[in-house]
């Protein structure tokens, strides 16, 4: 196995033990990106040269017999959403197109200091709005498994970048299924936490109420370790929750007492592709013969989550991206202004692509004066029926489990130019972001031509750990995760035989 | 004038702390631009607001004071409008759940008093600062984000005053009030206090109310009675010509002294107010709410009347000293110093230290003569007399000396001995013999100079009253 094909605890224990330097591993997986990248497209910009100067700094402290951190000499990658000191951050939008933020957001701060290797930033789709990536305003990243597919959305870039081996890790955002919806299209571990368990300081804002920083990684135990390294309060994030971080890793392969597992018709009726229903129903088998129950749940408010979402998130969203105009950052118009107005209105005609400026308005619309009672307020008000459907159903079961999405990953070109049928791929993830609940994507099977296929596991609030546990029974009892798509290999004495 | 006029008020009050309201930057006034501000307050991607617990207590301890009923539930809202000098081009403010509602302020308007209502007190974020270049034709205009984030009370009333008299009243109440409990330096010059006027028209004894008309950003009380004046006039010629006054927001031309349209009804702003999402509810309990009522200290018009009743000082007297919270209680440890004369400490620091300290563009906080050395020199008056005892005063802000050593070293006691002073009156009037032959023959200012010259001599020391008994009885005497 190749250094890269590594999982990020697996690469992080051989640096630590010194069979292999971070530099090396640096430098063997940018050789790697620089094969790969040109098929997949995972990225909007890398950083090797200051990926080398971590890395050597990881390599002195080992030299000297100091302790690294958690992440010791771990390359990850990080969704372009992600605010990073001194590295632009675009949101895959012309609007931020040379951006450089001045800070760090805390996620990333929390990893430097674990010793992690920052190799670059993903691509996504503008500002996160979408479910296929093609809404980045730069390039289209590709499926590793079929480089005709998109790779999901809108973390496309860190998924198939983990997915490609050219990141160990990756961060990214959810607002309504961005980490696991791409996670499941690409064949990983995509993880969103409980809202306020990840400090979203630094995360450039789609939708506050429902964003939330989550993990994409090559298996479950990776995924309960960058959480462990990102989990916490944090001062400058009001939002972010004072609950106490358990230990996520020591425990993870005891699932304690009867696993009760609920199973929500509402997750397997109209519109779900029979291959991805017949995975997670083994799946489900899987679990019972693992000695856990089945309980069959209703959640009936569900049915309206697409609905309430798109107007809770395209209301904050418009007033997020209100702050892009130019006077301070970000683009400006070459043509004259004539005044303020013409101003904003050519900056934001030339920065934002028509996915983003098509949320913004609709935002603005049921926000303004005569329909915030019957829109904004009224999915306010659905959002908590929903909450009580799933406060109802985790009196019952300790978790739920559906498919991550209601197809495998799709052509290219496929949805762009019906939107409803774009916003219908992230049916089954958006409830966990208005209720606020963490979810967890795995592997669990893949489709006749090939695709991965994943499953989702929801859990109550803050009970990440259970998730987790969860899905790493699953994991121990199946080899989807190591699974590797058919890119052309590399010739051999470019890499590290190890 | 046949029409009755409806006017309401809102105030903007910028809340004295140390920190912005969501970041930890200065909100010291005057800097150089833009070298107090951070990523939170110019509003850059990805950064979150964190509420500045002081500036929320501040706004507690204000809606209080005004007698608000205190929401036991609030939170921030996000008010929507582009403008450059809002970073977000979002303004966090509160709509739906203000802090306090329904409050008043009792105001006393020629004797009379009148309660004005408060409809609600919110607390929100302040805006930067265009600057304009002067070169005319610069096709450019230049912000300062030092302000952007300042918190910032606004206090709304109900249209209940009726009179140019009653808003300029409650101004005055409400600006006392504020800088009173401390959480507002309330200058106006810098910006810290700053009005915007609605005012409609109606015939007398009407109950519809009349367009209202909206004028916005008057940065003095001056202005507010000036625009005020103005739309009084305007609208009412309107009416009696039998036109309609336009429901519009007009803003003032203080140089042109008139007001002018900024937009009409239709183009009025739709703000999309939605709860900010970034900030968590606020839940205001008995206890917190007992906590600050304990800081809120007396109040000025209470204190004016206890001032009338404890000291005895008439009701104007009272309401000047009582006008500042620091004035007010540089005449109580005066009077709790000396334990007698309040009326005339309150005479000294109404007539002589309201003079100095106006002169010298300072306040009493920082006046060099204290409490002590101004009961002190009230003592020693009775053996210097008035006269030199305003020298004394003089002398003590010149040098920050003592009176009575100031007293001592000059040799400044009155004299007061009969004998001394029918010495001096004999060489005086030896010495003018024109003069006493002259008040023999009825011409009284001829006393007077005769004073003058012995004032003269004894360097003002002669103590006048005895001094004047004496010139009396011996020119009454020679001229038998
Ligand atoms: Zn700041």
């Amino acid at each position: 196995m190749l250094s890269h094909e590594l999982s990020a605890n697996q690469i992080k224990e051989k640096i630590i033990k010194r069979e292999i330097t971070a530099q090396e591993i640096v430098e063997e997986l940018f050789e790697w990106i620089n094969l790969k990248e040109p098929l997949i497209k995972a990225y909007l910009c890398l950083d090797k040269e200051g990926a080398l100067l971590k890395a050597k700094e990881v390599d002195k402290k080992l030299d000297n017999g100091e302790k690294v951190g958690l992440l010791a000499g771990v390359p990850v990658a990080l969704k372009d959403n992600i605010c990073t000191v001194g590295i632009k951050t675009t949101c895959a939008s012309k609007i931020l197109e040379n951006f450089i933020p001045p800070y760090d957001a805390f996620v990333v701060k929390r990893i430097k200091e674990e010793d992690a290797i920052i190799i670059g930033k993903a691509n996504l789709d503008e500002f996160a709005m979408g479910s296929s990536n093609e809404n980045s305003a730069f390039h289209i990243t590709r499926n590793p498994w079929n480089t005709d597919c998109i790779p999901g959305g809108s973390g496309g870039g860190p998924a198939a970048a983990v997915t490609a081996d050219m990141a160990f890790m990756a961060l990214g955002s959810d607002t309504g299924g961005s980490v696991r919806q791409p996670s499941a299209f690409c064949g990983n571990v995509g993880c969103k936490p409980t809202y306020g368990r990840v400090s979203r300081y630094g995360l450039v804002a789609f939708a506050s109420s429902l964003d939330q920083i989550g993990s994409v990684t090559k298996d479950v135990y990776d995924a309960a370790l960058l959480l462990q390294v990102v989990s916490g309060h944090d001062g400058f994030d009001s939002t972010s929750a004072t609950v106490g971080v358990p230990d996520y890793l020591s425990d993870i392969n005891n699932v304690d007492g009867n696993l009760r597992i609920g199973v929500p018709k509402e997750f397997f009726g109209e519109g779900l592709n029979s291959e991805v229903g017949s995975a997670v129903m083994n799946a489900l088998e899987i679990y019972k013969r693992n000695g856990a129950e089945l309980v069959d749940l209703s959640l009936p408010h569900c049915g309206y989550a697409v609905a309430t979402y798109y107007i809770i998130a395209t209301a904050e969203a418009s007033s997020n991206l209100a702050r892009y105009d130019g006077v301070r950052y970000g683009h400006r118009s070459q043509l004259s202004e004539d005044n303020i107005i013409d101003m904003y209105s050519r900056v934001r005609a030339e920065g934002f692509g028509s996915e983003v400026k098509r949320r913004i308005l609709f935002g603005n619309y049921v926000l303004s004066a005569g329909f915030y009672e019957a829109y904004y307020l009224k999915a306010s008000k659905v959002r908590n029926l929903i909450k009580n459907d799933f406060e109802d159903a985790f009196k019952k079961v300790d978790c739920i489990i559906s498919p991550t999405c209601p197809t495998p990953a799709f052509r290219i070109g496929e949805k762009i130019t019906d939107p409803l049928q774009m916003y219908l791929s992230d049916i089954y993830t958006i409830p966990a972001n208005l209720v606020g609940i963490p979810g967890i994507s795995i592997p669990c099977g893949f489709t006749n031509t090939g695709l991965p296929i994943g499953m989702q596991i929801l859990g109550k609030h803050f009970d990440e750990g259970k998730i987790l546990k969860v899905a790493k029974l699953f994991e121990n009892e199946t080899d989807f995760h190591l699974k590797k798509p058919n890119l052309i290999e590399p010739e051999p004495k470019k890499g590290i035989d190890i | 004038m046949k029409y009755e006029v409806v006017m309401g008020l809102e105030t903007h009050a910028e809340l004295d702390t140390e920190s912005k309201l969501f970041c930890g930057c200065s909100t010291k006034f005057g800097s150089e631009p833009n070298t107090q501000t951070c990523p939170v307050c110019l509003g850059l991607p990805g950064v979150l607001p964190v509420m500045n617990k002081k500036a929320f207590e501040h706004s507690l301890k204000a809606a209080l004071t005004l007698n608000c009923e205190i929401s036991k539930f609030t939170n921030f809202d996000r008010k929507s409008y582009y403008y450059p000098d809002l970073p977000k081009n979002y303004q966090t403010s509160q709509n739906y759940f203000n802090i306090g509602n329904n409050g008043y302020v009792d105001i006393v308007v020629k004797g009379k008093e009148k309660r004005i209502d408060i409809h609600n007190v919110h607390l929100e974020e302040e805006a930067g600062k265009l600057i304009h270049p002067e070169t005319s034709g610069a096709n450019y205009s230049l912000v300062d984000f030092n302000r952007a984030g300042v918190p910032l009370l606004e206090i709304v009333t109900q249209p209940d005053m009726r009179n140019v008299e009653e808003v300029e009243s409650y101004m005055q109440a409400l600006r006392n009030i504020l800088l009173y409990i401390g959480v507002s330096d309330c200058k106006m010059q810098e910006g810290s206090l700053r009005f915007e006027v609605s005012i409609s028209l109606r015939e007398k004894g009407s109950n519809v109310l009349g367009n209202r008309v909206e004028i916005k950003n008057l940065n003095s009380m001056k202005a507010v009675l000036k625009v005020l004046a103005y739309e009084m006039s305007r609208q009412s010629s309107l009416l009696d010509k039998g036109e309609n006054v336009l429901m519009e927001t007009r803003l003032w031309d203080d140089v042109d002294s008139v007001s002018r349209r900024m937009r009409s009804k239709e183009e009025a702003h739709d703000y999309r107010y939605f709860p900010e999402p970034d900030l968590v509810p606020i839940w205001i309990d008995q206890e917190w709410i007992n906590e600050i009522r304990a800081t809120i200290p007396e109040l000025p018009v209470d204190k004016h009347q206890r001032f009338v009743n404890e000291y005895s000082i008439s009701d104007y007297d009272a309401g000047i000293l009582t006008e500042d919270k620091h004035l007010a209680d540089y005449f109580e440890e005066c009077v709790g110093l000396s334990q007698d004369s309040p009326k005339e400490l309150s005479n000294w620091i109404i007539n002589d230290v309201l003079r100095e300290l106006n002169e010298r563009k300072t306040n009493v906080q920082d006046f060099i003569v204290s409490p002590k050395m101004l009961v002190e020199l009230v003592k020693i008056k009775p053996t210097i007399g008035s006269s030199i005892a305003k020298d004394v005063f003089g002398e003590m802000i010149n040098t920050g000396r003592t009176a009575p050593s100031i007293v001592k070293e000059k040799n400044l006691t009155q004299i007061d001995d009969v004998s001394e002073l029918n010495d001096i009156v004999t060489k005086v009037i030896e010495d003018n013999p024109k003069a006493a032959e002259d008040y023999g023959q009825g011409k009284k200012s001829a006393l007077t100079f005769l004073i003058g010259q012995t004032m003269k001599i004894t360097r003002g020391k002669a103590n006048p009253k005895i001094l004047t008994k004496i010139l009396m009885e011996r020119l009454s005497a020679g001229s038998k």
